[in-house]
């Protein structure tokens, strides 16, 4: 029974997924790399704004993990992780923004004739903060505020929350497939337009802004908080990483995979697969409430924009780009595709001249991407990752059209070709 | 009540087509049944039925001691009782590795929880390394399922079925695609089986029911056209002419 | 040439030894206005009305020529005998003379002899309104037409007479109706008698225009006043209710000066800074004054002082609205026609609502007929091939735009939109055939990856459609036909597009069923919808079918994007605003079945529209409620209203 050892085997979970080892690695010698050449601490070679878009990538491979663990290990194409982020990052922003408008008011107050009472403060603070959309005073939604470890308990209980209702009230009913797919999406749709509303008290199109500033740290230069927050997204990716392998090395990742490839010979084996749906849905909506509230400081403003079901659609471009169903690939597709899409559209990217119309990245990125996407998806469902199943030798049985399931709905194929 | 399963009065229709017809079913804890029946007879529905995949219009259907409904139950609660179904093709975790899948079999505690929290100790293994044994899969543990033969996924189906211990074990054509002595073994299997918990087996192929040496039920449009011993169901004129046709 | 003959005319009665003689001094006008003489030289619009009023009233025939003359400052006066005259200025300071009687030509006079008569603005408008009455009775039917306007537009008392004289001569049977209403209409308004404004106000029952409404709304406004005592008559207000708040009631004392003011915060602040003394208000330390209670008390020391006028307490204000009733009059109209227009008003509020919600559902069904439209090539491609198209959108925009192309070369609208429709088609179809050959087809029974591969499509037709056209919306004018709204009364109205639009869906839904039911094509699809093995047994290629289905579901898109085009403006990123309510409309209807997607679109129309009605202001949040109850609805009815059922529902 040697074979069996190697199934089962004690050995801790870095030795039996030497990607983990080299993955952290990775990310360690890079962090370090940067923290060296980075303004901050080290010898400038970066720029400031260099490191913030480093950080946030980082960011969004985090959440690309969160995408890949839902999607690509359990098979739900959930088009709405990119709200839940977004919400994290509302969630850190409404403290950010209220602490420090709360300093400067105060200040601005300090110098009338009589000392300020808490209610001239609040009020000074709802002005400043309300003005645009011209209302100056505080909803209730912005209760708590004031308070940094209550706004941080939102960071993972507002998305967490949201996921775990609409989960159970989809799951329950057996929504899945395309139709999960699409009534994500319109979660995600109803989200932003009601948050582009004035009387959302979330300011409306406006979104929440100046985040990059810390309360109470004016003192400190931008990069020295860029690395702070480098740093911060950096081990949030680590740790998730070892988090998310752990889940999905086990007999847990097993069942994952297995409601992924045939959910209703899962159910007849006994396990519950709304629950283990639900579970996922919601762990990987609090990962993506936690890289958005990471990610927003680095940003500076987040706004309804960015929670349109768009961004999520693109999250599931780069998970698919960087192969799903391997942690390492949705790191890599984010970071791959993140970066590109930065160095295109930020016009560094060298224009092609053909005859007389000028190609400008600019405006033909978007094709361009949309274009290898499609090419992706026909002619590399393992995305980039696959290269590595290549290098590694690895290959699962070629099953093209052959009858799975236990029913007509089963017996095709589905998502299973991985 | 000595009945393990007692289906009674069940009727379901599919857009005016009845596919069960007031059909009346009981097996007890230590039998081994065949139904047979002609292609549209019911069988899967049934099947579905008792499994929880379908409920039906009306009747009931009971289980165990406690006479407990299992209509008001899901699949997955339906599974947890005690009850396996393999279904007519292999439906086995292709990207899985066998021992994997029989790991997912295994009875255990099936909260989510519960399972994150789970690694394997040593009687699991050796159970998985016994019942590997027993459906002759011991040298591909380690093979990814969907690398396996059609029969031998077929056993690996009825090794997940086993690593279950259910009390009932629904079989739908088990001999589908196997050899003659893959099939002598499949017979084994359940018959060894039939000793300590009740089996249903669906089948076609009269030789394998005959082999299999039990009670039989013949279904016809949904409903129960006869029971009894192979010699009685394959005397009986009704059940020869549903089968050869009028 | 008639000026020169005048002229030449002129000099040969200046050389007849006849100067302004062949006037009539005793002509009945003449008289007339002599014996008004001095009030209308005296121009004063105080006491002028009785002359105009004798003028009107005359019924001389030349009198509506004076009228018109004078209030067009033709009319002169000779300064020594009095006589009145019309008159144009002639060269070297002459006037050329008119008898006022029959304008004939009297000749040329010295014009400083001559007096002209310059109405002010006041004056002109009572002769204009005098005037009403002669142009009320013109031969000529647009110039009566062009009075009743004027007094539509501009109603005065004085008009009530006139229309009453006319009332029952009027011939043409057109205007006699509204003349009837307006008499009607300005009775309300104008009549010194209570009784027949009532009985005016009450002939106007079932009716619900909106001049009716401006009429009434104005005789039931009321004021809410205080004072010690009730007067006669006046109802009285409870203080504390929802139309009139207590704050309200004390601000209204406050404002006639029976009550002092609140001290506000912000008064309370200024006296405080106002009264520091180094470092203490009232001896209580500046610094500790941070909370409201800290500088309330230091506030009230000032008020013990003397210096502030106190603070006015809760008790205070209900003790002074004690001492007072309040009470509300009528004073847009005496209390009895008030009560009239009152009831009468509520009738028509009722009526109204009525008319509303008709209007709403209207709105609705043309809501739900642009969702339909939307849906129905998803419908197809989606329903019945079960291919998720996430790029529908971007087809419905292709075919938006090969409309505003089409309609750069042609410039004539309605040519233009009967070329667009079959080229949107054209260009759709090709499309949408190539889409299916280069991708789709690779990726038949893998759902999840049809979706994602057609949203590359999607977003890379999206940004070439931006490089092309730009981000700006580009119009796409309808035919002149179209223009213009179909008024059923002055609620319940909808625009030829929406109705177009309507027809348009209907025309599809026919088309499909057509196509579906009746035609081998269908028949192929069905067959092949449903078992692909077997309808290839059977010679049928699938693949062509396929192809074939997907094109003509997204040539489908294509026609619905010059119809969504047309109402509303076309741009790049026209499809993603239809993209998920199409989803959700054949979603909700129940995939496979074309009457479910109906019914989809009229419930998300008819529900879009109902949750405006309660927010009217927020179209956002329609959508989000309404997308929130859909989510919802998928819970109770996962396949949607008509769902398939049994094993066809499972593949």
């Amino acid at each position: 029974m040697a074979d069996l050892a190697l199934s089962f085997s004690r050995r801790p979970v870095a030795m039996r997924h030497p990607s983990v080892v080299i993955f952290i690695g990775a990310l360690a010698l890079f962090t370090i790399a940067v923290t060296i050449l980075a303004e901050g601490f080290g010898i400038g070679v970066i720029s400031n704004s260099f490191v913030k878009t480093l950080g946030k990538t980082l960011c969004l491979c985090l959440v690309a993990l969160a995408m890949d663990l839902v999607w690509g290990y359990t098979g739900i194409l959930s088009l709405g992780h990119m709200a839940f982020f977004g919400i994290g990052g509302y969630a850190i922003g409404m403290w950010l923004m209220y602490a420090r408008t709360e300093t400067i008011v105060v200040q601005s107050l300090a110098s009338a004739p009589l000392p300020p009472t808490p209610q001239e403060i609040s009020d000074g603070i709802a002005t400043q903060i309300f003005g645009v959309v011209g209302a100056s005073e505080f909803p209730p939604i912005w209760a708590f505020a004031h308070s940094l470890p209550l706004q941080l308990a939102a960071v993972v209980l507002v998305p967490g929350l949201l996921a775990l209702i609409f989960g159970w009230l989809a799951f329950r009913s057996r929504v899945t497939g395309v139709y999960l797919s699409i009534l994500t999406q319109a979660l995600t749709l109803a989200l932003s337009l009601y948050l582009f509303q004035n009387d959302s008290g979330l300011r409306g199109n406006n979104g929440l802004s100046g985040l990059q500033n810390l309360p109470g740290l004016d003192d400190v230069p931008q990069s020295t908080v860029s690395m702070w927050f480098f740093w911060a997204s950096a081990i949030a990716l680590g740790t998730a990483y070892l988090l998310c392998t752990w889940l999905v090395s086990g007999k847990f990742g097993s069942v994952l995979r297995a409601i992924r490839d045939d959910e209703t010979r899962v159910r007849f084996l006994g396990y519950s697969v709304e629950a283990y749906k639900l579970f996922i849905f919601t762990f990987t909506a609090i990962i993506a409430g936690i890289a958005g509230a990471i990610y927003y400081p680095q940003a500076g403003i987040v706004n309804p924009a960015e929670l349109a079901p768009i961004a999520s659609i693109y999250l599931a471009v780069w998970v698919a780009i960087g192969g799903r169903g391997r942690l390492y690939g949705a790191v890599i597709g984010a970071a791959l595709v993140s970066l590109l899409s930065t160095w295109f559209t930020g016009g560094q990217a060298p224009n092609i001249r053909l005859g007389g119309y000028v190609i400008s990245w600019v405006d033909w990125w978007t094709v361009l991407l949309g274009l290898s996407f499609v090419c992706v998806t026909l002619f590399a469902p393992r995305g980039i990752g696959g290269l590595f199943d290549h290098l590694a030798k690895l290959r699962s049985p070629k099953r093209r059209g052959a009858p799975l399931g236990p029913d007509a709905g089963a017996l095709r194929e589905k998502e299973a070709d991985q | 009540m000595s009945q393990l399963l007692e289906v009674s009065g069940v009727s379901v229709s599919f857009d005016g087509f009845k596919a069960i017809n007031n059909l009346t079913f009981q097996i007890g804890k230590a039998e081994m049944r065949a139904v047979i029946g002609p292609n549209g007879a019911g069988k899967t529905t049934f099947m579905d039925i008792v499994t929880g995949k379908t409920k039906p219009d009306e009747g009931t259907v009971l289980w165990g001691e406690k006479s407990q409904s299992l209509l008001s139950m899901n699949e997955s609660q339906i599974a947890q009782v005690g009850i396996g179904r393999k279904f007519q093709r292999p439906t086995v975790f292709e990207d899985q590795s066998v021992a994997d899948n029989l790991m997912l079999a295994l009875k255990k505690n099936r909260s989510p929880l519960a399972v994150l929290f789970f690694r394997p100790g040593r009687e699991d293994q050796e159970r998985i390394a016994e019942l590997a044994e027993e459906i002759g899969l011991s040298a591909a543990l380690d093979r990814k399922a969907g690398e396996l033969s059609h029969g031998q996924k077929q056993w690996l189906e009825i090794g997940m079925l086993l690593a279950q211990d259910p009390k009932l074990l629904l079989v739908d054509e088990p001999a589908a695609g196997m050899t003659p002595a893959e099939r002598e073994h499949t017979t084994e299997i359940l018959v060894e089986a039939a000793k300590t918990r009740a089996v249903v087996v669906v089948e076609h192929d009269m030789e394998f029911v005959r082999r299999l040496n039990c009670k039989v039920t013949v279904l016809h449009e949904g409903s129960l056209l006869a029971e009894g011993s192979i010699d009685h169901v394959t005397s009986n004129n009704e059940v020869i002419e549903v089968y050869l046709g009028r | 040439m008639v000026a020169a003959l005048r002229v030449v005319l002129a000099c040969v009665m200046l050389v007849l030894p006849l100067p302004m003689l062949a006037q009539d001094t005793g002509a009945p006008i003449q008289r007339l206005l002599q014996e008004h003489g001095d009030v209308i030289v005296k121009s004063s619009r105080k006491t002028i009305q009785p002359a105009i009023d004798a003028l009107a009233a005359s019924g001389l025939p030349e009198a509506r020529d004076v009228l018109n003359r004078w209030r067009e400052k033709e009319m002169w006066v000779n300064k020594d005998t009095g006589t009145f005259v019309f008159a144009e200025k002639a060269p070297e300071k002459q006037l050329l003379l008119f008898d006022v009687a029959g304008s004939a030509e009297i000749g040329l006079a010295e014009a400083k002899a001559y007096r002209q008569l310059k109405p002010n603005s006041g004056i002109r408008g009572l002769i204009s309104a005098a005037l009403v009455q002669f142009q009320l009775s013109d031969p000529s039917p647009a110039f009566r037409l062009a009075a009743l306007n004027a007094i539509e537009r501009d109603p005065d008392a004085s008009h009530l007479s006139a229309l009453r004289a006319v009332m029952d001569s009027e011939t043409q049977p057109s205007l006699k109706v509204r003349i009837a209403r307006l008499e009607r209409l300005l009775t309300i308004q104008f009549d010194q008698d209570d009784s027949a404004r009532i009985a005016a106000i009450e002939g106007f029952q079932g009716d619900l225009g909106v001049d009716l409404r401006a009429v009434l709304s104005p005789l039931v406004v009321t004021k809410i006043d205080a004072a010690e005592t009730l007067p006669d008559g006046a109802l009285v207000v409870e203080v504390g209710t929802d139309s009139l708040p207590t704050a309200a009631a004390y601000d209204m004392l406050v404002a006639k000066d029976l009550a002092a003011p609140h001290v506000t915060s912000d008064a309370l602040r200024a006296a405080l800074i106002e009264n520091i003394d180094g470092t203490t208000v009232a001896g209580v330390q500046v610094a500790t004054l941070n909370t409201d209670e800290a500088r309330l008390k230091a506030y009230a020391e000032l008020a013990r002082e003397g210096t502030v006028p106190p603070v006015i307490s809760n008790s205070d204000v209900l003790q002074t609205l004690e001492q007072f009733v309040f009470f509300q009059t009528f004073i847009g109209a005496p209390p009895a026609v008030a009560l009239a227009a009152q009831a009468a008003l509520l009738d028509i509020e009722t009526k109204l609502a009525l008319s509303q919600t008709a209007d709403l559902a209207l709105d609705a069904l043309s809501l739900a007929s642009i969702y339909f439209l939307a849906a129905i090539g998803l419908a197809i491609t989606f329903g019945v091939m079960g291919v998720i198209n996430m790029a529908h959108g971007e087809f419905i925009m292709m075919g938006a735009y090969t409309g505003y192309v089409v309609q750069l070369f042609v410039p004539d609208h309605t040519l233009s939109i009967l070329l667009a429709i079959p080229l949107a088609f054209a260009v759709t179809f090709s499309a949408g055939v190539a889409m299916e050959r280069l991708v789709i087809r690779w990726l038949y029974n893998r759902p999840l990856e049809t979706l994602l591969a057609t949203f590359g499509v999607s977003i890379a037709l999206q940004q070439i459609a931006k490089n092309i056209f730009g981000t700006q919306a580009r119009p796409l004018t309808s035919p002149d036909w179209l223009d213009g709204s179909w008024v059923i009364n002055d609620v319940i109205s909808i625009s030829y597009i929406r109705i177009a639009i309507f027809v348009l869906a209907l025309l599809f839904l026919a088309l499909f069923l057509f196509v579906m039911n009746r035609t081998r094509l269908g028949l192929e699809v069905r067959a092949v919808t449903q078992n692909p093995r077997m309808a290839a047994s059977m010679g049928i290629n699938p693949d062509k079918i396929n192809m074939l289905t997907f094109g003509f579901g997204s040539g489908i898109a294509g026609i619905a994007g010059v119809a969504i085009g047309l109402y509303a403006k076309v741009t790049s990123e026209m499809g993603t605003d239809y993209i998920v309510q199409s989803f959700m409309t054949v979603v909700v209807g129940g995939v496979g079945n074309i009457w479910g997607t109906l019914l989809g679109a009229s419930m998300v129309g008819v529900l879009q529209k109902g949750i405006e009605w309660f927010n009217p202001s927020n179209t956002l949040a329609a959508q989000t409620y309404m997308i929130l109850f859909i989510i919802l609805f998928i819970q109770f009815r996962p396949r949607g209203i008509i769902a398939l059922k049994g094993r066809a529902a499972e593949a």
